[in-house]
């Protein structure tokens, strides 16, 4: 057994610094290199893509990555963790394999995770006495399932170290959680039981630090931020694991950032609910139980951490179509920016009540004055204002009233106040509004399975 | 003495559904029992007025010295739906350090 092992973190998101992954691998040691790609609405775009094109339905970025990463991942046999295979694994796992043969790499064995995908039986799951029933509204979901586009079960880490288990160098899952991605490969190498609730609390909190990228190391860090270091230059965080539960979050040196006290603590406090149950499928992890020990120079020692048995049920992640939304912007300037946009508005809104058109709602913004802190903006001394973003969005059932809206902005610049500017790009279009739909589903109504891909 | 609480904590927000979620964390123990005295739930919700349309939640981590406050009906619905320009409430940890407190 290793007596310690390095996970580093690659991307907090899709659409995450793409470099990142390459520099965690190549400016110094790691054994294992994880990708969280998945956010709630991307999986439906993905399954969009899908319904397009049978072979898409990935993190197309992956495919591009890994032809830059590959060689020097199977030179210093570091392992790739991520859930970016999205709602096609299996096609992302042929594509990376398609690369490894094109750069002639002999030996690669990919491994997928699927089983997540419950669409085609939802009839089924509801059939079984399970309605999916909405976590925050308590609604069932049988009149909603016309109009699902994607339905998704979050598997944990137990999937990702059976493929481990099973030889795979490189790990492709659909959606599973962030933190099960950290958790897995410390359950493999240190031997973990599955029913140490305290150590599989202990890798899911790393999983969480881990889980946002650069957010542990600097980044968005609303402390002291004019202090962080070389930020162009940001080192993602990096967990060195030990089999007792310890972990260590560091990154590279000669990177910049920082891992420090403060900066880990407001990744921990990052999208959590109540602390003392942090929910996973692999534990309830206890975030009132961490201890964290700045140990300087980049490294904060996490431990102490409890858990408790994980529940029986998965959470369950669907989303649906429901109508459209359009945002439109313009620029009014000095003298009376603030003025000027009030009245645009004004006049906009009084000729979309003409119109008779139909809209679940219109907001009005005001960049530059309330569109963050909204009635808790302090008043501002109108000569002192530069310029002001108007800022208006809609949202409708209706896509003709829509696309009228869309028609009524561009007007505003010759029938209303002066000096405006900043109307460029055309018409502002409707896009599709997808919901989402959290839900839990009993354990035993979902199996993860997992398949070898093996290089031909 | 009145001080503003970005001068003793500070904090990240973020987006679970249609509620959002305000983490603050104070620099120093006496930081902390001054946030752990006065941001009381009442207290958070009367600051947000207008924004936090439900039920606000308070949960203590003296571990890391933090608060973290959920603000229940805040995101305008949430993930897609939501028209606001801050969808995802990133920026509400910053609109509680501008609340004043106690030293």
């Amino acid at each position: 057994m290793k007596d310690k092992i390095r996970i580093a973190s690659g991307q907090g998101f899709w659409g995450d610094l793409i470099d990142a992954p390459y520099n965690q691998v190549t400016k110094g040691e790691v054994d294992y290199l994880v990708m969280d790609y998945l956010a709630e609405v991307t999986m439906s775009i993905l399954q969009k893509q899908k319904m397009r094109n049978p072979t898409l339905g990935y993190a197309r970025d992956l495919p591009d990555l890994m032809k830059r990463i590959l060689p020097v991942c199977i030179e210093k046999g570091i392992k790739v963790i991520t859930n970016g295979g999205g709602v096609n694994p299996v096609a992302c796992a042929d594509a990376i394999l398609d690369i490894a043969m094109n750069l002639q790499i002999k030996k690669l064995d990919i491994a997928v995770v699927i089983g997540d995908d419950i669409r085609s039986n939802i009839d089924e799951i509801i059939f079984s006495g399970c309605e999916l029933k909405n976590m925050d509204t308590g609604e069932s979901i049988v009149p909603y399932k016309s109009k699902l586009v994607s339905a998704n079960v979050y598997f944990g880490a137990l999937p990702i170290v059976e493929a481990l288990q099973r030889g795979a160098d490189i790990v492709i899952t659909g959606r599973t959680t962030d933190t099960g991605l950290t958790l897995a490969p410390m359950i493999y190498e240190f031997g973990w039981d599955k029913n140490n609730y305290d150590l599989m609390a202990a890798g899911t909190v790393a999983g969480h630090i881990l889980e946002c990228g650069a957010q542990s190391s600097g980044g968005n860090f609303l402390g002291d931020w004019k202090s962080i270091d070389n930020m162009a230059e940001i080192g993602f965080p990096i967990a060195e694991a030990y089999p007792n539960g310890d972990v260590i979050i560091t990154k590279h040196k000669n990177t910049g950032g920082r891992v420090s006290f403060e900066t880990v603590a407001e990744q921990l406090v990052y999208e959590i609910g109540d602390p003392t149950s942090y929910i996973t499928p692999d534990c309830v992890a206890d975030f009132t139980s961490i201890k964290l020990e700045d140990l300087g120079n980049d490294r904060v020692r996490v431990y102490n951490v409890k858990g408790k048995e994980a529940t029986d049920s998965y959470k369950v992640s669907c989303s649906y179509a429901d109508g459209y939304s359009a945002v439109a912007s313009l620029t009014y300037s000095w003298p009376d920016a603030l003025t000027k946009a009030k009245a645009a508005d004004k006049i906009l809104r009084q000729r979309l009540a003409n119109l008779n058109l139909k809209f679940d709602e219109i907001r009005t913004e005001f960049v530059g004055y309330n569109s963050t802190h909204g009635p808790l903006a302090t008043e501002i001394d109108e000569d002192k204002i530069n310029e002001i973003m108007l800022r208006i969005a809609v949202r409708s059932k209706d896509h003709d009233s829509l696309k009228r809206f869309g028609m009524e902005i561009a007007p505003l610049i010759l029938t209303g106040p002066p000096s405006v500017t900043g109307f460029a790009g055309g018409r502002p279009r409707p896009n599709e509004v997808i919901a989402y739909w959290p839900a839990l589903i009993p354990k035993k109504l979902v199996e993860p399975q997992v398949k070898i891909l093996e290089l031909k | 003495m009145k001080k503003r609480l970005l001068d003793i904590a500070h904090g990240r927000s973020g987006d679970k559904g249609d509620a959002a979620n305000v983490g603050i964390i104070a620099y120093d123990d006496k930081g902390y029992e001054i946030i752990k005295k006065q941001l009381t739930k009442e207290r958070v919700k009367e600051h947000f007025k207008g924004i936090c349309l439900g039920e606000v939640e308070r949960y203590e981590l003296p571990n890391i010295r933090a608060l973290n406050f959920i603000l229940n009906n805040t995101l305008g619905g949430g993930g897609t739906v939501s028209l606001k320009h801050d969808a995802q409430g990133k920026t509400l940890a910053a609109a509680l350090l501008r609340m004043e407190v106690d030293e």
